[in-house]
């Protein structure tokens, strides 16, 4: 066997992903980040005075909240040096020929026209501070489901709006739900009327294109009672020499019966601090599912939560992070049993190569009188080489004693036996190794939609890509 | 018959960690012929297997293996099966999360690149191949799409290599142990397997502990393996000797 080598990690991503639009913009604040900058991104966007209230309050406590002390290398953000509003295009666009000739070519390249044809209920396009295009089937808006960008969201259902944004996740949550709420922009809104289910996934595709950009979406879903709906998000970005920041915010809800499965294949690259908080709310016998895919960032942290509110909620939990060079995700989950009769799974697969850093944080909470509760975690780890790093920390806040609580973790390392058996059938080692990879996150990956089942696996092997020689 | 063998095993030595195990084993399979190599536990069975698929814990410090007249030793384990050697494991490895199917196709199309053949095999072709293959071992469907020998049965384990062999079709097969942790049904299905598949086109190479095996897969020569060397060839007769007086009688003979 040859000796394993290490050749550029997501040398692939360069060519497919990495690229970058000559900058346009019809509106870009000045670098850096205060009072007035803010006060600017509201009045650009004619909000009401009470949203730019909001704003003003959300960075007092952006500024007087400290950086997480744990998790990944935060204070080597440089907040002063990020532009955190671009508006790339006058309007939104309501067909694909309505944007600009290069902002179209970038999202036919990312294939996001042609998955809205194939296999989506909808699709949202967000290039840097704002949405370019934004399109829902008309059969879905007659039976009164709502898909917008959350700006135009906010002029158009202002009451709805207002009754649930910030609600589950205040400003004064933490330092990057704070700055979201400071000068958030684009992301979606979507409200499932009563009995309706969706059945395609609704799709938002994530881009920032200029450099030294921050990029803030706020996503608000309401999922009313018995109805279903499948969001899809997907995002990357152009490599640059220096940083760039996305910081978002969503906040779920599902009401009494509903279902809500929110999906994230994040691909950023390896330039992009990726720091979200997401939080839903389940009601009584409704179940919030997230599906979490962490491939791309420099830096990840992001632990999806949800807070089992009535009896009969149900949360599913499944994270998939992979590190490679240079990169670390701290991922996870977080389930707040706070009704009697509620249930939570999570399972985290992390992989970990070329030195890159995996790991999973998670909480499982239980509220005095929460009797009868179940949650099981699972957390596996794979080490693809001896220089790579795994961690796991799963918090329990058990205040209970009628509960099963059930934890599993391991960490394997790719077995050398494992590659020479499949090696013995003729098959390549770096394609052996990635087969590997490939079956270990497999119990997730069978729970994505085909289309996005076989997208994953697609980044996977580009991720494994000249990893071993 | 041809002139050279297909597989020849000339005075090797192969380490373990540093230990010798091998010490100058020599032996030669052509095509249509099957050899059984005998021996008691810790004789070198199981790392001849190893050594001649190349699994790189097996160092070979001396002696050569060639494969079609070409000297092997520098090629990968994967490079030796796309040439048609197969080794059947004795502890076949679960790979959690990869389908049999999967699995199969993959390695087919290794092969199949290798022997010149452009594209990949056909859905269709791939299903109705291992649908038949798996039939004539007493598979059940729902096999091709669990997970790689992940909570296999002993006997399931063994089925499975046997499978790959039919679908990989290689030139020289090594069967390492196949017999042991069999039960008499499960012995004679994974037999009439390696059967089916003999013929002029297949050298096997057969290592067992037990002659039980030799009552359903009826090979041309045997051999027996003591301490890192081979002590003793003939026919099909030297198994039953060693049946019926065992390893000690061999150790004896030597030492007289």
């Amino acid at each position: 066997m040859t000796q394993a080598t290490t050749l550029d990690i997501r040398e692939g991503y360069r060519e497919k992903f990495g690229f970058h639009d000559a900058e346009k913009s019809v509106f870009k604040t000045r670098r850096g980040l205060d009072r007035e900058v803010v006060a600017q991104i509201s009045e650009i966007k004619g909000e009401p005075a009470w949203m730019r209230d909001f704003r003003l309050k959300s960075l007092e406590h952006f500024e007087r909240k400290p950086l997480p002390r744990w998790g990944g290398a935060v204070d080597e953000i440089d907040f002063q040096n990020i532009f955190y509003y671009l508006k790339p295009t006058e309007e939104q666009g309501k067909t694909w020929d309505d944007i600009p000739a290069d902002i179209k070519k970038t999202f036919d390249r990312l294939g996001i026209p042609e998955a809205e044809q194939k296999f989506l209920s909808g699709v949202g396009a967000q290039y840097d501070s704002e949405t370019v295009y934004h399109k829902i089937k008309e059969e879905l808006s007659a039976k009164g489901v709502i898909f917008l960008d959350t700006g135009t969201a906010l002029k158009e259902h202002p009451d709805l709006f207002r009754e649930y944004f910030g609600t589950l996740i205040p400003p004064s949550d933490n330092k990057f739900a704070a700055l979201n709420s400071a000068v958030w922009s684009g992301g979606s809104f979507i409200y499932v009327p009563k009995g309706v289910k969706v059945d395609l996934p609704l799709q938002a595709y994530f881009r920032i294109n200029a450099k030294d950009m921050g990029q803030f979406e706020r996503t608000l879903i309401i999922v009313d009672e018995g109805a279903y709906v499948h969001y899809v998000e997907g995002c990357t970005a152009p490599i640059y020499a220096s940083d760039s920041l996305h910081s978002a915010v969503v906040e779920i809800v599902v009401k009494p019966g509903g279902r809500c499965r929110y999906t994230t294949i994040q691909n950023w690259s390896n330039n992009v601090y990726n720091l979200v908080t997401k939080r839903a709310a389940a009601y009584r016998d409704a179940t919030m599912e997230w599906v979490d895919g962490n491939l791309g960032s420099k830096l990840t942290m992001k632990y999806p939560s949800v807070y089992l509110m009535e009896k009969g909620a149900h949360a599913e939990i499944l994270s998939i992070a992979f590190a490679g060079r240079g990169q670390h995700q701290d991922a996870g989950g977080k389930a707040v049993h706070a009704a009697p009769h509620t249930t939570s799974s999570i399972v985290s697969k992390s992989i970990s190569k070329d030195g890159g850093r995996a790991g999973y944080r998670g909480l499982i909470k239980v509220a005095k009188g929460a009797k009868g509760c179940k949650s099981t975690v699972r957390c596996d780890a794979l080490l693809l080489d001896e220089r790579s790093r795994s961690d796991t920390y799963p918090y329990m806040e058990i205040e209970e004693d009628q509960v099963s609580i059930g934890h599993e973790a391991t960490v394997s390392k790719i077995g050398d036996e494992q590659l020479f058996y499949l090696m013995s059938r003729g098959i390549p080692e770096a394609e052996a190794a990635a087969m590997i990879v490939s079956g270990f996150i497999e119990p997730i990956v069978k729970e994505l939609p085909m289309e996005y089942a076989v997208e994953m696996n697609r980044l996977i092997q580009l991720q494994m890509e000249g990893s071993v020689g | 018959m041809n002139a050279n063998p297909t597989l020849g095993i000339r005075d090797l030595h192969v380490s373990v960690e540093g230990k010798p195990i091998l010490k100058g084993l020599s032996l030669a399979v052509r095509k249509g012929e099957v050899h059984a190599l005998m021996g008691p536990n810790g004789s070198g069975k199981s790392t001849l297997a190893n050594a001649l698929m190349g699994n790189p814990k097996y160092e070979v410090t001396q002696g050569q293996i060639l494969y079609q007249g070409v000297d092997v030793l520098e090629l990968g384990a994967d490079e030796r099966a796309r040439k048609g050697l197969f080794l059947a494991f004795q502890y076949p490895t679960a790979i959690p999360g990869v389908s049999v199917a999967n699995f199969l196709r993959t390695a087919l199309n290794a092969r199949r690149k290798e022997i010149g053949e452009e594209k990949p095999i056909a859905p269709k072709e791939f299903r109705a191949l291992v649908k038949e293959q798996m039939a004539l071992l007493k598979m059940d469907e729902s096999f091709a799409g669990r997970y790689l020998n992940d909570g296999f049965s002993g006997g399931e384990k063994k089925r499975a290599e046997i499978l790959q062999m039919a679908v990989l079709r290689p030139e020289i097969a090594v069967l390492d142990e196949t017999d042991s942790g069999l039960d008499i049904d499960a012995l004679r299905i994974v037999s009439e397997g390696v059967n089916a598949l003999a013929g002029p086109d297949l050298g096997v190479l057969l290592i067992t502990h037990y002659q039980r095996i030799l009552n359903y897969i009826k090979p041309d020569f045997v051999h027996v393996l003591v301490d890192g060397r081979i002590v003793k060839s003939g026919g099909p007769e030297l198994a039953l000797e060693l049946e019926a007086q065992g390893y000690d009688w061999i150790r004896e003979d030597r030492a007289a």
